[in-house]
Formats: C-alpha cells, structure tokens, sequence
C-alpha cells in the first residue's frame, strides 16, 4: 500500500474543490483511506493521518474513529507522535467519552517524564480538558510539580491546579502548602500563574482568602516593581511593563480587599500611583487602568481615590476609541449608586452617548441615564430620552417607555407635565408600551382629577388619526368613556377645546371596534366605553344601544358576554345603569414595587428593598381569635382565624361590578385582600390538594350544634377512607325570624390535638323564614383519633343590634372521630 | 477565564477552535456558525465588544482572520484585547509576517503555539521570548524522517 499523503498535500488538494460536494467527495476517499491504515495499525503513518483527520474534522467533517488512535499517539515513545496525540486528545476526546480516561496512564507516566516538554504536553492537555476523575487521579503529580524549581513547569503546574481546583473544588486544601513561596519567584510566567492560582482559591473560599490577606504588602511590592522598573525588552508592551501581571495582581488586590479596612489601607497608594501614572495614549495602559478603577471601587478606598476613580471614567467617555467608552459606561452602571453624585457630574457625556451608533454603548448609556435621573434634572433627561425613544431600534423601545414611566412617575414636576409625557410616549412608542404599563397609567390619569379634560381631549386627538397602537388606543378608550362629558362639552383649561359631538366620539370608538388592527382586550375596551357614554352623552343612547346589542352576537366570546349583559342593563336593569356606570373614583395608589436592588456601599453589599408591603391585614381576626382562647381555658389550644368572606369592590354596583372589573386592574387596590390564615402547612397540603370524597365513609349522622333565638346550626360529616384522621363537617346556618341575620361570622376552636381549617362561607346573611342558609366548611384533623369538642362564637347583626354569642358542641357522633 | 476562542475568516470558514469548556461536539458547532454570523454583521463604527448569553465575546479583525475569544463577566474585555494581539505577535514571530496561508497549512503549529502562551483559558506565560524559545525548542525535539522511521514507537 502505498504510503499515506502528506498533510500539506491533502491540504492543498482539498482547497482546489470548487464545489461542497466535491469537497466531501474527497474528504470521503482520504478517510476511507485513513480508516483502512488505522485497521492496519501501521504505527509509522498513523502520526500523518491523525493529522490530516485534524484538519477534516476542523472543516466539520466527523472524526471519532480517530479517537483511540490518538491515545496511542500519547502512548508512543516519540515526540512528534506525543504532540500530535494530545492536540488530538485535546480537540477529539472530552471528558464525556469513556475513552478518555485511558490518558489518564499515560498523562501520569508523561507527567514524570524526562524531557520537560513532554512533562508540558501532558500538563496543558490535563489543564485544559481534565475531567474530574482524571483531576482526581493526578492532583497528586500536579501538586508536585507546582514544587518544581524548574520555571518552566511550575507555572503550567500553577495552571493545571487552577483547572483542578475548578473541577474539583474539594481538592483546594491540598494545594495550600505548594503556595507558600510561589510569590517569591522571579519569573513572570511563574508570577502571574500563581497570582490567577491565588486568584481562585481566594474566590472560592472565604477561609483561602483571610489566609492569603496576609500577601497583600508582597503583591504591592511587585506592583510598585513593574511600574517603578526600567523598561524590560522581555515584557513590554508600548512602554508598559508587563500588563498582563500588573492586571491580575490589581484583581486580586481587589478580592483581598474587599470588606478589610486593613489591606485596603495597604493598597491605597499603589492605586493611586497606578491611576495616575499609567500612560493612557495605547489600549494596554487603558486596560490597566480599567482594572484599577474597578478595584478602587470595589475595596474600602478613602473618598479621594474614588473620585479619581470616576473622573478616570469620565475621561474614559470622551475618548474616540469605542471600546474605551464601552467600558467607561459598564463601570459607570456598576457604580451609580453607590458614588451618585460623582457619576452626575459626567451626566451630559452619558446622554451623548445615547446618539453613538454602537447598540451595546446605547443600551448602556441608556441604562445609566435612567439611574441618574432625580428631581432637579428630569424635564431635561426626559427630553433627552424621549428624542432617545423616537430615533432608537426597537429592541430598546420597551424598555425604554417602561424606564421613562417609572422616572416620571417618580420625580414629575406637575401633573400636566405627567400627563404630557405619557402622551408623549404612547404616541411615539405606542406599540411597545407593555401590557402591565396600560392598567397603571389608566390608575396615574384617574387620579390627577383636575387634568381629566385635558387628558381626554389630547388622547382623542391622538387616537383620530391613528389607532393601531393597542396600549394607547386602550388607554384613549378608557379615558374617552370615563370622561367623555368632558370631551363634548369643551371644558378643557389647558389648551383650546376643540368641538366635537358625540356622534364623532362614538365614530371613533366604533372604528376601533371594528378595525382588524385592534386586538380582542382593545375591543373590549372600547365597548365597555360606549356602554358608559350612554349616561354620560345625551343625544346618542339610541345609538349606542344599536351598537351593543349587535355585538351581542359577536363571533369573539368575551365582546359577546359583555354586549349580551351590557343590554340587560338597558332593557332589565335599566334603573341601575347610572349608579353601575358612575365615574370611577380616585384609586387607592399601590406603590410601585422596584426590583430590589444590591446596593454597593464602598465594597459592602446591602439589599435595598423599595417598595413599602400593605400591613398585615390579619391582626384583627387575631385579636379575637384570643378571646377565645380565654374561653377554652389555657393555653393549650390553637385559635382558629377564619377566612373572612373575600370582600366585594368597594365601588358602587355591587356584583354586577365584575363587568367593569376586567379592565385588567391586577391586584385591584380596591379589594382588600382577605386575611391570611397561619395554619400549618400539611394540612392544607393534604387537604386541599386531594379531591376529598372519592370514597366517603358510610353516612355520619348530621347533629345541630346550635339552636337559639331563631338561629340553628347544623352539621354534617364526611370522612374519606383513605384519610381516616380528617374529618369534613359543613355547617349550614338558617333563620327562622322574621328579620334577615347579616355580618354573620362563625368561629371555631378546638383542642390542641386536633387542627382546623375553615374555609370561606357562602355569603354572610342568613335570610329570614328559613329562605335560605350559610354554608361553611370546616376540616379538622384528629390523628389521635381523640373525642371531637369545639367551641364557637357567633357574631351577627338581627334587629338593628350586634349579637354575639359562645356556645360549646360536645354532641359529635363517635362516626365522626373514631 | 476564557471559554473558547475561534479563529474564521471573513467568509466564515473556521480556522482554529480552543474550547476551555465541554460542550457536545453539536452544541459547539452551532455556537459557531452563531457567532461568526453575529460578528461578521456587525460594521467597523461598532465596539470589539459584544454580549453574547452569559458570556462577553472579545474580536478582533487582522487582516482577512477574525480572532474571537469569549470571555467570562468578571474578565477584563481591553486585556483580552492585549491577548489576542499578544497571541497574534508570537504567530508573527514564529512563522515570520504571519499571514492566513501559514495558519492554515499549520494549523498544528497555530494550536502548539497557542498552547504555550494560553492554558485552561488563562496566560502561563508573559513573555513573548518565553512563548516562542519553547516552541522552536520542542520543534527540535521532533524527530527528523529518518530518525522517526528508525524509532521504535513503544
């Protein structure tokens, strides 16, 4: 057979394809070739063709029957088959082949090699793609070499244990001792493989890291060295001795000086020496100088230094070269908020940043002009930003509109200048408003009262023209039905009223409702705002009656419900419709929840919660669930805390107000939320999780465990099989006065062997004559199977006088607790 | 530390790839074409740098070569700028005015190299002297033709 091609051959030969198959086509043959020469195991060309099946499988062509052949590169006595074995091993195998832990002999017997380039081969290949049993293995021999005197070694040892220490964090400590002496070396490479070894250990480990404080004035010293040393042909780079070593030390200055008064002290002189002296005219000083301002901000620094830290930055944001500001305002991100002040006086230079033509530095600069907007300077950021928003790609524009929302909301001057630059946003970026932002400007305009006609006749105009942009036409829909009394009757102060009828105002909302453009939420919007404009407009209820009562045959479900109920109001409950369709009153204001942001306080990080949590609202219940507990004698049992009925909106309209109610108002701030029972978690796990009765106990005869004045309580029992320890009663409550019972609550306490759950009851009136009853479910879990007691309070209103009354039920059937 | 660096040309054609992370041989062929079409796009008025999922890719254009390394959050992006300018001088030095051609019919020589100055995505070495004295030096204990066809091989 004929000896293999060369390398360079086959390399030349495939760059004359012309064509991807021809390619292939050639790849193909060499391969099969390659293939047949592997079976042979011909040890003489296997070197050659490992190296050819390299090249093929760099153009993407597969390669892993090269794979064992590679391993017995690594195993041959000659160098160039070692070399070429662990390339192989190193772009072929990883550690999620088996096969790989083959090497693991042959790196331990390279390892101890006489040659030291064969001892480096075996080093870089173990550093760079060792998988954990390998690093496990051969920790060992690592850890000896990194003891070595011979430099060469030591410092591919250094990084090995670093790769070591990655995948196998365990095996940290036992590199601790190698690390004595490693900073006393004068070899760079040495140096700077033991500072990135330091570098991680001191990362990983809080304990690493109190230890190795101790370096701090031995790194200044090698610091102070390079900066202070004449130039060095070996290690410089434009006048700058040795920037590789100088950044690394500066970063690993700055994990031990984190939080440690101490060290930080120790290095301040050196970072200002570095700060002022590093020559800035060349990316390497700039780099350098990088990584000292990130120190000084991230150590204890005393407030000089960071302010020369910043103005670095500021100096760094009018320099030409793009990477520079790139990295002037990701640090200038980092720092705003610890260093508030000190980054504003850079604020102009930010917001030119906005104009730059790179995305990453936009996005950036707009980042940091959010974070600095404040009382003093938001009518002219906003302007900034608003120009921003209109001229911006359209990835930033959501961010963008919700940025601006939260700072005008924060800092506006005046409610007009609020209202505007809301216009101003839904009209420029209307589309990309978000979904949450509509429900909380429709909440801003609600309560800035004196701005309603105002508000109402800008969004008209906005929308006449174009009403494609679904938050602003949600938004206008909304607004033109609360207050479109406003609109025709050209009452606004702010500007000129223009004249329009209500015929042109229903025109409008029509076109919307019937435009594709409008999504089914915006149609349901405006809908909803047409019914309302049958009390607010005079001339047009025919109209609008027209319009509602088509839609009560509308293919989209939800127009249909409410165009089917909407026309009830009209024809069945035609006498509610002004109370129901009233004006919305002032919102209660939710704060807005920030995200919660770290806050760097000069190298300590504190959470900084923003927003404000409601009061519990439970402590009420609590109170009297206490007086119970008197009652019950002791301590020792549980007071139960009832689930109040789930209070209604407080709005007028009663339960008819859920048709108003999906105006998406999430976490409607009118309702107040039920209060939140303590109640252990297993029990409503296990109980409210499993459908209950799949197989009831044979019927438990129901008792009444209340009867006086007129009012009787029942209670029936189901216990699941399954489940024996939990028992199901629903009590009923009925009235055999004359007189309705309201504000009815029930109350339960048991021993302290057994736990409760009560559920929310049906209503809270119990009508009178027996029409109707309460019904309320109360589990109870009794794992002791002990003899079931309770006491109740009852509290209700009858006769225009609060009753209250405590009574205790001892008649449960043993059915229900045996 | 550096998660892979990938050398293409201005077509797109990959050169050199160095993985410090295991990745399944699919999932590393997709990031490519992923980021050779994500740098190729961008002009020359943009920045080296790009935020790409977790990481920072770090390039630079020599010539008709893009060298990309990508890089963790912590890392610094202007020295990896040194690094691969560094990188780019000891292929210089060694092939004498480097140009694609060298790079591609040596692409073993590319890898040698970039092994001795760059190990477990971090620098071992500083010096450029350094960097290629041990390359030439281990280039001389390849063994010539002969003396490899004479050698036993275990």
């Amino acid at each position: 057979m004929p000896a293999p091609i060369r390398l360079r051959e086959l390399i030349r030969t495939i760059r004359t394809a012309r064509t991807q198959a021809e390619e292939r086509e050639m790849i193909q043959k060499e391969c099969a070739a390659i293939r047949s020469s592997f079976r042979e195991e011909d040890n003489t060309y296997r070197c050659r063709n490992v190296a050819k099946l390299l090249y093929m499988h760099m153009l993407g062509y597969p390669a892993h029957f090269g794979q064992l052949e590679c391993l017995k590169l690594i195993a041959s006595q000659k160098f160039t088959d070692k070399r070429i074995g662990y390339l192989g091993a190193m772009l072929l195998l990883d550690e999620r082949q088996d096969v790989h832990l083959l090497m693991t002999n042959c790196i331990k017997n390279d390892l101890n090699h006489s040659t030291q380039y064969v001892q480096g081969l075996a080093l870089c290949t173990l550093g760079c793609m060792g998988s954990s049993e390998m690093c496990r293995d051969l920790a060992g021999e690592v850890e000896k070499l990194l003891k070595t005197s011979n430099s060469y070694l030591r410092k591919k040892a250094a990084l090995c244990a670093v790769h070591v220490i990655r995948k196998v964090p365990e095996l940290m400590e036992m590199f601790l001792p190698a690390t004595k002496n490693l900073l006393n070396e004068k070899n760079h490479g040495v140096l700077h493989t033991s500072v990135v070894l330091l570098t991680e250990m001191c990362e990983r480990s809080p304990d690493m890291l109190a230890h190795f404080r101790k370096l701090v004035p031995q790194l200044v010293r090698i610091l102070k060295n390079l900066i202070m040393s004449g130039y060095s042909p070996e290690h410089d780079v434009s006048g700058i001795s040795d920037p590789f070593l100088q950044v690394r030390i500066l970063r690993l200055l700055r994990i031990l000086g984190r939080n440690d008064d101490d060290s930080s002290e120790a290095m301040n002189d050196i970072l200002a020496q570095v700060a002022t002296n590093t020559e800035t005219s060349k990316n390497v000083g700039n780099a350098i100088l990088y990584e000292t301002v990130l120190t000084i901000m991230d150590i204890k620094s005393e407030s000089g230094l960071r302010v020369l830290a910043i103005n670095i930055l500021g100096r760094f944001l009018l320099n030409n070269d793009k990477n520079i500001r790139y990295v002037a305002l990701t640090s200038l991100l980092k720092t705003v908020q610890t260093d508030h002040n000190a980054v504003q006086r850079h604020r102009s230079t930010i917001v030119d940043c906005l104009k730059d033509l790179d995305v990453s530095i936009k996005r950036r600069a707009m980042e940091l002009s959010f974070a600095l907007v404040n009382g003093n300077n938001v009518r002219g950021m906003m302007k900034e930003l608003l120009y921003f928003l209109d001229s911006c790609e359209p990835e930033f524009k959501a961010d963008c509109a919700s940025g601006i929302f939260l700072a005008a909301e924060k800092y506006a001057p005046s409610k007009r200048w609020h209202i505007d630059t809301i216009m101003r946003v839904l009209t420029t970026a209307g589309s990309y408003v978000r979904d949450d932002a509509v429900p909380n400007l429709i909440q801003l305009i609600t309560n800035s009262v004196e701005m309603h006609a105002y508000t109402v006749q800008r969004l008209y105009k906005a929308i006449l023209g174009d009403y494609s942009q679904q938050p602003l036409v949600q938004v206008a829909s909304w607004c033109i039905g609360e207050y479109g009394d406003l609109l025709v009757s050209g009452q606004c102060e702010e500007e000129e009223p223009i004249q329009v009828t209500e015929d042109e105002v229903l025109d409008i909302l029509e076109s919307v409702l019937i435009s594709n453009m409008s999504a089914s939420v915006t149609r349901g919007y405006a809908l909803t705002a047409i019914m309302k404009l049958s009390t607010r407009f005079t001339c047009t209820v025919n109209r609008i009656k027209k319009v509602v009562s088509i839609y009560g045959s509308s293919i989209d479900v939800e127009l249909q419900q409410r165009a089917v109920e909407y026309n009830a109001l009209f024809k069945k409950y035609d006498h509610m419709r002004p109370a129901l369709l009233e004006r919305m009153p002032v919102m209660e204001k939710v704060t807005t929840n920030g995200p919660t942001e770290i806050v760097q306080t000069n190298g300590e990080t504190e959470p900084a919660v923003l927003e404000t949590k409601p009061p519990p609202s439970g402590l009420q219940p609590a109170s009297q669930a206490n007086d119970l507990l008197d009652l019950l004698g002791g301590s020792d049992i549980t007071p139960v805390i009832p689930t109040a009925p789930t209070s209604k909106p407080a709005s007028a309209g009663g339960e008819l107000l859920d048709l108003l109610g999906d105006l998406n108002l999430t976490g409607s701030p009118v309702s107040a939320p039920a209060p939140q029972i303590a109640q252990p978690p297993f029990l409503l796990d296990g109980l409210s999780s499993q459908p209950l009765f799949n197989d009831i106990a044979a019927g438990i005869p129901s008792i009444t465990a209340y009867n006086k004045n007129g009012l009787k309580i029942d209670f029936t029992f189901e216990r699941s099989n399954t489940n024996p320890s939990v028992t199901v009663i629903t009590i009923q409550a009925s009235n055999s006065t004359e007189l309705d019972m309201t504000d009815f609550v029930f109350q339960a306490a048991v021993p302290k062997t057994f736990q409760l759950q009560l559920l929310s009851p049906s209503s809270s009136v119990i009508p009178a004559f027996n029409s109707g009853t309460i019904t309320q479910v109360i589990k109870v879990l009794n794992p002791q199977k002990q003899q079931l007691r309770m006491r109740i309070k009852l509290t209700y209103n009858h006769k225009g006088s609060a009753m209250q009354d405590l009574a205790e039920v001892n008649n449960f059937p043993p059915q229900s607790w045996q | 530390m550096i998660h892979f660096i990938l050398l293409f040309s201005r077509q797109g054609k990959l050169r050199l790839q160095k993985w410090y992370t295991t990745l399944p041989d699919k999932e590393k062929k997709k990031i490519i074409r992923e980021i050779v079409q994500i740098i190729l796009s961008r002009n020359q008025k943009t920045s080296s740098f790009v935020d790409w999922k977790d990481l920072k890719l770090v390039y630079k254009r020599y010539a008709s070569l893009y060298f990309c390394c990508a890089i963790e959050d912590q890392d610094n992006e202007l020295l990896t700028l040194e690094v691969v300018h560094r990188y780019v001088e000891l292929l210089d030095r060694y092939f004498g005015n480097v140009c694609e051609l060298d790079i591609i019919f040596n692409f073993e020589k590319a890898y040698f190299i970039l092994d001795e100055f760059i190990i477990g995505g971090e620098v071992q070495e500083t010096s450029k002297r350094s960097a290629v004295k041990a390359i030439e030096d281990s280039d001389m204990l390849q063994e010539t033709v002969e003396e490899y066809m004479n050698k036993p091989a275990f």
